[in-house]
């Protein structure tokens, strides 16, 4: 069981240097605030959710007409109250705070989905995006920020949406018998993304003025972060990565090969579409709220691969956790400067020489 | 617990890889399945445990179709050793074989007989480096790791791909020791690709000899593996002979005939005499029919080691009339006779060559065809080589040999 042990320790200490993060973030910004008061607001706005209403109501679907749509309305209480003077407690939880857990969702969201594609796929270029959630997003957000009389569910929606067909479709384009090899999946998540792409720029091109926009969006971003879009991405991360969680063996039996993990009792296909499936939902919750940020999903999942090996059952919460600790640091920079830069921009400019760092130092050579 | 292959028809791509293959594996038996590259021996595994899916027929363990249960369920019953054993990744020795648990451990749970692993790497002889990372071990410790691996799986039947394919010697024999060890266990049955005969032949109870898709012979090694079919498998010349130091069948390849000798020669010997002329005559490719020689005359091995027809009389015996009739006849036919002339006028073989006329005739055949002539030549060439490098050889028409012994 030392795994295990393995396992709770190290996802205890990213868990804390995760929360650790948080907080210093918390102090940071126009108006400076030192920690502990930045923690005693974190816990006066820590909301659990206590009562639930359900209600019918109906949506209206161009072309198709008004469905019945379920919605849930969640009461939320309080159970603690420090003294926080009441501005600082309101920059702290109504401003940065929102901004901070949704940047610790979306990069533990990107990180998990990142690192359960590079297992999937055998291949160290994976990331959550190989099967055109991004691109499929990007198609989505785009078209519903250019024009609004298109789409007319909102970005989110309609992002969310756009990832999950385009996902959907390369899945399907590369199926055939019931049997989804990891290659031709690879190849058609790459000539999807192109194509989506170009219908992106496409769009951009004829967006007249909400190109500015909509080429935020493409960015990646979290400053308009609020409490809602943490209620709508939490869950749906908190569900996928524990499903994926579940899964951990089998993703390390499946590093062996297919015809390995079958024989050692593994459905292949199954997993296969379970991970897939899961994955691409946790990366297009992520992405159709904070839009498409590059290289949380790459590099983490290498990183923390140097760092605990890689057995998934150890990989993934950390690989988790440190993606949100690294995305929320990400976000601290873009926003601390004299002009609010987007996040996905500091990623890169971030990510893209640590990665080259490590590859020349031969950290990096292979999953 | 018993393997039973029903005839399998496999196709990958659109061809044919196994036509109607059957193969049955009893409790406490290894059989080896043997045959050239390309025959279908890896398929044959695949389509064991359930990786392919064949076309027809059907593969039982115990009377249940192992395409039919679910993978876990299959995995229960059958584990493999695959021949690739390239481990990428930097997991340690136990991580790997903890792998082979995943049908028995349930997904959240722990495993219900938490020394399994430890009792797998003890019995592959891997337990000395259970907490090293298996990208740093050695060729032969990988494929034990993987054999751990396997037998952690718990299975009845065991499936291993060529497991000493890149191994020493040393680890060749340690390997195959192993399995045997196995096999021998209460209730398992193993089944191993090898593709060398001389150590299939050594540790197999039974062999499968596969080619082109098809189940040539299978049974006892000493059956299967016969110059003939050994030939028409892999499409090589061999001899097959029995190895002094194991009792056990052995093959040795041959190089490939260039002197296009392929009509039939009859060689008339007896005690060793012939035997230098039927290592040429065999290196030259020729058919050759002996005889008749004495059973445990060392012409006689060397014969039925090359897989040559051979008239076997008892030793220091007069041959009897059969034998005689049918060396007269073999004589008659032959496209050229030879005999050395050490052996000219022992027992029958003057009469013999009486039957041809001449030590060395030219038969019935096709004389005047270029074909022939080439032929002929051929076999002067491998006595002329004997000449040259052996003892002399006596060769002559009208049986005038100059004889130097």
């Amino acid at each position: 069981m030392r795994v295990y042990t393995r396992a709770s320790a190290w996802t205890t200490g990213t868990f804390l240097a995760l929360v650790a993060v948080m907080l210093t973030s918390a102090t940071i910004g126009p108006v400076s605030i030192p920690a502990d008061r930045v923690a005693l607001a974190a816990l006066d706005a820590l909301a659990v959710p206590t009562a639930a209403t359900f209600s019918v109501t109906s949506v209206a679907v161009p072309a198709v007409g008004d469905l019945p749509w379920l919605a849930v309305d969640l009461a939320y209480t309080s159970p603690l109250d420090f003294a926080v003077p009441a501005q600082q407690q309101l920059i702290v939880g109504e401003i940065r705070l929102p901004r901070i857990v949704l940047g610790a969702v979306v990069g533990a969201a990107l990180a998990i989905a990142g690192t359960v594609m590079q297992g999937f796929f055998r291949n160290p270029m994976a990331d959550p995006s190989i099967i055109g959630v991004s691109s499929g997003a990007a198609v989505g957000a785009v078209t519903a920020i250019a024009f609004p009389l298109l789409l007319p569910f909102g970005i989110q929606v309609s992002a969310f949406a756009g990832a999950l067909v385009a996902a959907f479709g390369v899945y399907l384009l590369a199926t055939e018998g019931g049997r989804t090899p990891v290659a031709t999946l690879l190849l058609a998540g790459v000539a999807v993304q192109t194509f989506l792409g170009a219908v992106t720029s496409y769009v951009i091109v004829h967006s007249g003025d909400s190109i500015r926009e909509a080429m935020y969006w493409l960015m990646g971003h979290l400053h308009l972060a609020n409490w809602g879009d943490v209620e709508l991405t939490l869950p749906v991360v908190a569900v996928g990565s524990a499903v994926l969680l579940a899964y951990a063996r089998d993703l390390n039996v499946l590093l062996a090969g297919e015809e390995d993990a079958h024989t050692l009792g593994v459905e292949v296909e199954r997993t296969k579409r379970v991970l897939l499936v899961v994955s691409s939902v946790v990366t297009a919750a992520a992405v159709s709220v904070a839009g498409v940020i590059g290289f949380v999903g790459l590099v983490v999942p290498h990183v923390m691969r140097l760092l605990v090996g890689p057995d998934h059952r150890v990989l993934l919460p950390t690989s988790a956790f440190a993606g949100g600790a690294f995305l929320v640091a990400a976000d601290t920079l873009a926003r601390a400067g004299p002009a609010e830069l987007p996040v996905g921009i500091v990623t890169a400019f971030v990510g893209a020489p640590f990665f080259l760092y490590l590859l020349r130092n031969r950290e990096v050579r292979s999953l | 617990m018993t393997l039973d292959v029903r005839d399998v028809d496999v196709e990958l791509g659109g061809t044919r890889i196994l036509d109607a293959v059957s193969a049955d594996v009893g409790d406490g038996t290894l059989v080896g399945v043997v045959g050239p590259n390309g025959a279908g021996k890896s398929t044959l595994l695949r389509a064991m445990n359930g990786v392919v899916e064949p076309e027809a027929g059907s593969v039982l363990v115990d009377d249940e179709a192992v395409h039919e249960l679910p993978s876990k369920a299959a995995s229960r019953r059958i584990a493999s050793v695959p021949q690739d054993t390239s481990l990428g990744f930097e997991f340690t020795v136990r991580e790997t074989v903890e792998m082979g648990r995943h049908a028995h451990v349930p997904r959240f749970g722990t495993d219900p007989d938490p020394d399994a692993v430890e009792r797998a790497m003890e019995r592959a002889e891997v337990a000395q480096f259970a907490d090293r990372d298996v990208t740093s071990l050695s060729g032969g410790e990988k494929q034990r790791v993987l054999l751990a691996r396997a037998l952690a799986q718990q299975a009845p039947v065991l499936l291993l791909d060529e497991p000493t394919a890149s191994l020493d010697v040393n680890h060749q024999v340690r390997t195959l020791e192993l399995v045997r060890g196995l096999a021998d266990d209460a209730d398992r049955a193993v089944v191993a690709a090898i593709h060398d005969l001389d150590l299939a032949a050594r540790y197999c109870d039974e062999l499968v000899l596969v080619a082109d898709g098809r189940v040539l012979d299978s049974g006892r090694p000493a059956d299967v593996l016969t110059p003939e079919q050994v030939r028409e498998a892999f499409d090589a010349r061999v001899a097959v002979g029995t190895d002094p130091a194991t009792g056990d069948p052995t093959v040795t390849p041959l190089p490939d005939a260039d002197g296009g000798l392929d009509e039939r020669v009859h060689v008339l010997g007896g005690g060793d005499a012939a035997t230098p002329l039927l290592r040429e005559l065999a290196a030259a490719g020729a058919t050759v029919t002996v005889g008749p020689v004495g059973e445990g005359s060392l012409d006689h091995e060397t014969a039925t080691r090359f897989g040559f027809d051979v008239i076997t009389v008892p030793p220091f015996s007069t041959p009897d009339a059969a034998a005689l009739a049918r060396a007269r006849e073999l004589v008659a036919d032959a496209a050229a006779v030879a005999v050395p002339a050490a052996a000219a006028s022992w027992g029958a073989n003057d009469d013999l060559r009486a039957a041809a006329g001449a030590a060395v005739v030219v038969g019935d055949g096709p004389q005047t065809t270029v074909g022939a002539r080439v032929e002929l030549d051929g076999l002067a060439d491998a006595l002329a080589a004997l000449d040259a490098e052996r003892e002399p050889f006596a060769v002559a028409d009208g049986g005038d040999a100059p004889d130097d012994h």
